[in-house]
């Protein structure tokens, strides 16, 4: 096999893909040339060109001085560590109930809980926003919290699947020794989810630093803008300063980009076990 | 104490203390919004009286019969089309990169890169790349000569808008779905292609028999999140062009959360809502029919 030249199709593979790898890195190739360049290079250069110095760091302290961005950092970290608190231990808690016991409304919860995927969240909105102002959640950092901690099937169905790997030997042994069914679940259950805990929590936290609408929505306030947010109101205020614009967007893009090549593997396991089975 | 409890009672003690919480929360967040909706979708509530008046099965008809309304919908047809071009685009490059070949996990790296990067950041990042005087793309298509293609005002031109904008989520979602393809294609057993091999087939023939087949499901599965996320395309258009030139680009969601929010036709935005429920529905009921008849014949 490794003796075979290079035949038609080869080519053909390895153009189409440097072709689409050229068409991913071309949007951000050109947010990170313009984010290091000063107004003035930024209007006479080429918006393709390389920038004089790469050690501008000009735009990213003016984003960091006039886009509150450390406050963006701050909120959207604090909304992603309680609602994962509350997601990991919910997520455990009805999977194990899922999971090892037979009880009659069994098939009820978990039919719920897929039915509710069907449900386009976002043409509830209408209603939920009724509920979160009554609930005095309105511009607090507990209305998108409270919307994230709830598990989905997606979650419960990753939970299930290593729950059934886990022997129901354990637990009968830990029963013979007189443990309590909550402490199995503390002690027994809860432990060995670590690896799907892993996934959730790299999941979970993407899509909430990603998420746009729910901070929008409901907390308009500006002290409590996340990055998200915090870069539409920078954008609207700088629309014609693409050079601090791309400086922002790179900022905001950075982390998960970080995380992602370092947790690569985790992910990618995480998306194909929640979608394919 | 509560281990002193025989397991029959702490099972049923461990079930509803478990359940409690999630479950209401679904229920609040979920189900019961999705009730409301329903009752409001028959009332001209404005968003803030306390009375709601009941008007029936009005709000169904405006939506109906108001070609403005529902003609929004032709909108989210773009994204349609461009996420069936992101699947076959995405099984072409699933099917190379299962493959041998050198960099292999290099380019899937890459290709999946997009859909860990924040969309709003990514909706703008587009907006610099498709800008008409300055924006890359264009000046990209001037550089390698093609000089008319690169005056094009992607996204000021009404026909073309929606199409600039969706080719933003085939550039985001793409890799996700090339992903979880790729898994379904190391689920299938290599013994299959060995028999084929032994028959003396061809990679196409290999390719239409087997591979295909056997990703089915998958494909299907894709598919209708493709046709859901379609219909319930929001954040892009919003991000990028407010739903301009003209409401050109305005997507279905867009419309209902303008309708309640800045209109404050509650009533209105609801019944539209409970319809693009129902479409969803019915793409989940006509997948599962496919999916079942799939099943049976096989």
């Amino acid at each position: 096999m490794s003796t075979k030249k290079f035949n038609g199709l080869d080519i053909i593979k390895y153009l189409s893909l440097l072709i689409g790898v050229f068409m991913v890195l071309f949007p951000p190739y050109v947010i990170i040339v313009n984010s290091f360049k000063s107004s003035d290079e930024f209007n006479t250069a080429s918006t393709m060109a390389l920038p004089n110095s790469f050690f501008n760091f000009d735009n990213f302290k003016v984003v960091f001085e006039r886009g509150g961005l450390l406050n963006g950092f701050s909120n959207t970290l604090i909304i992603i560590c309680v609602a994962l608190v509350f997601n990991i231990i919910f997520g455990t808690m009805v999977a194990y109930v899922l999971g090892r016991f037979s009880f009659k409304l069994k098939k009820a919860v978990f039919g719920a809980y897929l039915f509710a995927t069907v449900i386009p969240s976002i043409t509830t909105q209408v209603a939920t926003f009724g509920i979160i102002k009554q609930l005095g959640l309105y511009n607090t950092l507990g209305a998108p919290i409270i919307l994230y901690i709830g598990a989905d099937v997606i979650q419960i169905i990753l939970y299930l699947q290593f729950i059934r790997n886990i022997p129901v030997d354990l637990d009968e042994n830990a029963m013979a020794e007189g443990a309590s069914l909550f402490r199995i679940y503390r002690s027994i259950i809860f432990p060995l989810l670590t690896p799907a805990t892993a996934t959730l929590v790299i999941l979970k936290s993407i899509s909430i630093y990603n998420d746009m609408y729910t901070p929008y929505l409901y907390m308009p306030k500006q002290s409590l803008g996340v990055v998200t947010t915090v870069l539409m109101h920078f954008q609207g205020v700088n629309i014609a300063d693409w050079n601090l614009i791309s400086a922002a967007i790179l900022l905001i893009l950075l982390p998960t980009v970080i995380l992602y090549f370092v947790l690569q593997k985790y992910i990618f396991e995480g998306v194909t076990s929640g979608a394919v089975k | 104490m509560f281990g002193t409890l025989s397991y029959k009672t702490q099972k049923n003690i461990i079930i509803f203390s478990f359940l409690l919480i999630p479950v209401a929360l679904l229920l609040l967040f979920t189900y019961y919004p999705a009730l409301k909706l329903v009752w409001f979708s028959f009332t001209d509530w404005d968003g803030y009286s306390p009375e709601k008046p009941w008007v029936g099965l009005n709000n169904y008809k405006e939506v109906f019969s108001n070609p403005d309304i529902f003609g929004v919908f032709t909108h989210n047809f773009a994204y349609f089309v461009m996420g069936i071009v992101q699947n076959i685009v995405a099984i072409y490059f699933a099917v190379i990169l299962n493959g041998r070949l050198r960099g292999r996990n290099v380019f899937r790296l890459l290709l999946f890169l997009p859909y860990i990067m924040n969309g709003v950041a990514v909706a703008f990042m587009f907006g610099y790349v498709f800008d008409t005087t300055q924006g890359s793309l264009n000046l990209l298509l001037q550089s390698i000569g093609l000089t008319k293609l690169g005056e094009t005002s992607w996204l000021g031109t009404p026909g073309l808008v929606n199409y600039s904008l969706a080719s933003t989520g085939l550039w985001r979602f793409m890799g996700y779905n090339m992903v979880i393809y790729i898994a379904s294609l190391q689920a299938i057993p290599r013994d299959i292609y060995e028999a084929a091999k032994i028959d003396g087939a061809n990679a196409w023939q290999t390719f239409w028999r087997i591979t295909l087949p056997n990703m089915k499901p998958v494909i299907q599965l894709n598919l209708f999140l493709t046709v859901t996320g379609a219909l319930e395309v929001f954040d892009l258009p919003f991000v990028l062009t407010k739903g301009g030139p003209a409401g050109a680009s305005q997507t279905y969601v867009q419309r209902v959360v303008e309708t309640a929010f800045a209109y404050n036709h509650y009533g209105l935005a609801s019944a539209m809502s409970i319809i693009l429920l129902f479409f969803v529905i019915i793409v989940v009921g006509l997948q599962q029919f496919v999916l079942s008849r799939g099943g049976s014949s096989k």
